[in-house]
C-alpha cells in the first residue's frame, strides 16, 4: 500500500508498506526517522513512544494501516531548528541519559506531561512515565529532568501570557 | 510473525462477514495484546479486520439513565469522562489502574473486555497450554503460579483474566452488545467470560466472527460511590495480584445494597454474590465485611505459589469496604 499520513507536520508518503509492519519500522526504515527506538516490540518497555493524533502511543504495537490519515509527532518534532528542545535541553543539563535507548520515549512521554499538567507533583511524574523504563539509571535524573522541564514550560507560559508565576 | 493480509473495515456488518468467513481471521482493536501475540507466535492470523475505525467511538447516556460505551472508545478517553467519574468513579479507577498511558490511549473498550490471560507459560509457545493448544496440558499446574487462581479454576487451566476494566463492569452490572454471523444480541458482562472447565482455550461465550459494538453501563445511583482497589507488585503499571470493584449503599448503618467483584483469582472478573448476599441488609460494620469476604473465599483452592492471594483477597475486600462506609458517614 502507499502509506499517506502526517509526521512532525508534514505530509508524508511510504510507498510498498506491507499494510501489518509497524508504525514504528515505518518511521525507522522507510522515513528515515531513527530516533524513535526499536527494543521490546511488546508495549512494555515506551521506547518507541511517539503522538499519535496528539496522545502518546506505542508505535511498536500499531499497524502501518492503522496510521493511514493520522497526525504521528516523532522524537524529532521535539527539536527547536537545528538545536535541542526545551525539554531535551532539560535531560542533558540535569544528566538523565546513559546509554541512550529509552531517552526518545521519555523525552516525548515528558513533553506530554508538561503540556497538560502545569507543576506535575512527584507522584504524578512516576505515573505519568510508568510506561517508560530505563534500565540504567534509576530514574532519579529523570526525575530532575522531568521538573526542571516542566518549571521552564511553565515560565515560559508565564512570560508568554505576561504573568510572573508566583 | 507471519505475514497477514489486512483490511480496515469502514462498516459492523462488513467487518463481520470478513471474519466470519475465514476461520484464520481476527478482529484488530488497539492492538496492545494481540499484536504481542503475533510477535510471541501465540496468534497467527491470515487476516486482520481493523474495526477501530468503526463509528463506536461515543459514550452516550441512555433514555433510561444508563450510559452506553462504544466498542472502539479509547481506555484513556473512557476513564477522562466526566460522567463516568462523576457517576461510575470504580470504572474510571479501574481504567487508569491499568497498563500505562501510551498502552490506555491505544486500547480500546471491547478490546479491552476480550485480552487474553497473561499466563506465562500461555504466552510461551515452547511450554505446553491448554488454553493455547488445547490437550497440551498445563504447565502452571506444579509450575510457577504467584499470578494464578484462587477461584474456579479447573485441572485443566488456573490461569486468571487480567482486565481491570472488566473487574469494575463486572460489579456495574453492565450489559455487552454484540453483532456476529447470527446477527445481534446482548450479553451480561458478567457472563461474558468463562471459567475454564475442559475448553479453557474458549475465554468467552463470543463465536468466531462476534464483534462486541459497545457496553451499557446501568443507571446505578449507588455507583457514584464506588471504589477500585488493586494490589500489585509495583506501584504502577502491572496486572493485578488481586483488586476489588465494589459500590456500597448504605442507610442508618445498615448495609442495603453491595456491589462487589474481584480481580486476579480467577479465569473471569470474579462477581462475589456470597459476599453481597452475606452484607445486604447487615450492619455496616468492620466484622460483617471480614465475615462477607470469608464466606466469599471459603471456596478458595490455592496452588503452589499463590496461597497468600486468599487472605490478600479478604483484607483488600475488608479494606475497600470500610472505606466506601467511611465515606457514606461523612
Amino acid at each position: 500500500m502507499r502509506l499517506s499520513f502526517t509526521v512532525n507536520g508534514r505530509q508524508c508518503e511510504a510507498d510498498d508498506v506491507w499494510e501489518g509492519e509497524s508504525l514504528l519500522y515505518v518511521l525507522r526504515e522507510r522515513l528515515g526517522l531513527p530516533g524513535s527506538k526499536n527494543a521490546c516490540e511488546q508495549g512494555e518497555c515506551g521506547s518507541c513512544t511517539v503522538y499519535l493524533d496528539g496522545v502518546p502511543a506505542c508505535a511498536c504495537l500499531v499497524a502501518a494501516g492503522q496510521a493511514a490519515g493520522r497526525e504521528v509527532g516523532t522524537v524529532e518534532g521535539l527539536a527547536e531548528g537545528d538545536g535541542l528542545g526545551a525539554v531535551q535541553e532539560s535531560f542533558v543539563e540535569a544528566g538523565a541519559v546513559q546509554c541512550g535507548f529509552c531517552t526518545p520515549g521519555l523525552l516525548v512521554a515528558t513533553d506530554d506531561l508538561v503540556n497538560r499538567v502545569p507543576h506535575p507533583s512527584d507522584a504524578e511524574i512516576r505515573e505519568s512515565l510508568a510506561g517508560n523504563l530505563c534500565r540504567c539509571t534509576g530514574y532519579e535524573k529523570i526525575m530532575d529532568a522531568v521538573r526542571l522541564a516542566a518549571d521552564r514550560r511553565a515560565s515560559s507560559e508565564a512570560s508568554r501570557s505576561g504573568k510572573t508565576d508566583a | 510473525m507471519i505475514p497477514f493480509d489486512y483490511q480496515r473495515a469502514d462498516r459492523a456488518d462488513g467487518a463481520v462477514a470478513a471474519v466470519g468467513v475465514r476461520p484464520a481471521a481476527a478482529f484488530l482493536g488497539g492492538g496492545t495484546n494481540l499484536v504481542d501475540h503475533l510477535k510471541l507466535g501465540v496468534a497467527e492470523p491470515e487476516l486482520l479486520v481493523d474495526v477501530t475505525r468503526l463509528p463506536f467511538d461515543g459514550i452516550d447516556t441512555l433514555p433510561d439513565g444508563g450510559v452506553r460505551v462504544g466498542a472502539t472508545v479509547r481506555n484513556s478517553d473512557l476513564a477522562a469522562e466526566a460522567i463516568v467519574r462523576q457517576r461510575y468513579p470504580v470504572l474510571s479507577q479501574a481504567l487508569l489502574s491499568g497498563a500505562s498511558g501510551q498502552l490506555r490511549n491505544l486500547a480500546t473498550t471491547g478490546g479491552n473486555l476480550l485480552q487474553r490471560t497473561r499466563c506465562p507459560y500461555f504466552q510461551d509457545v515452547t511450554t505446553p497450554c491448554n488454553k493455547r493448544e488445547p490437550g497440551q496440558g498445563c504447565s502452571a499446574r506444579g509450575g510457577y503460579t504467584r499470578y494464578h487462581a484462587i477461584l474456579g479454576a479447573s485441572e485443566h487451566c488456573v490461569a486468571t483474566h487480567p482486565s481491570d476494566m472488566a473487574v469494575a463492569l463486572t460489579a456495574l452490572d453492565a450489559t455487552v452488545h454484540v453483532t456476529g454471523p447470527n446477527g445481534q444480541r446482548d450479553i451480561p458482562v458478567t457472563e461474558l467470560h468463562r471459567l475454564p472447565g475442559d475448553e479453557p482455550h474458549r475465554d468467552t461465550v463470543l463465536e468466531h466472527g462476534d464483534l462486541i459494538t459497545a457496553v451499557d453501563l446501568p443507571e446505578l445511583p449507588m455507583a457514584a460511590r464506588s471504589r477500585y482497589r488493586k494490589v500489585r507488585d509495583r506501584a504502577s503499571y502491572a496486572f493485578a495480584l488481586v483488586s476489588v470493584a465494589a459500590a456500597l449503599d448504605v442507610e442508618d448503618g445498615t448495609v442495603r445494597e453491595a456491589r462487589i467483584a474481584l480481580g486476579g483469582v480467577a479465569h473471569k472478573p470474579w462477581r462475589a454474590n456470597t459476599a453481597e448476599q452475606a452484607l445486604r441488609g447487615a450492619p455496616a460494620t468492620e466484622q460483617s465485611f471480614r465475615e462477607a469476604a470469608e464466606a466469599e473465599l471459603a471456596e478458595a483452592q490455592p496452588v503452589r505459589d499463590n496461597a497468600f492471594k486468599v487472605p490478600m483477597a479478604r483484607n483488600t475486600l475488608v479494606a475497600t469496604l470500610r472505606d466506601l462506609a467511611g465515606e457514606e458517614a461523612r
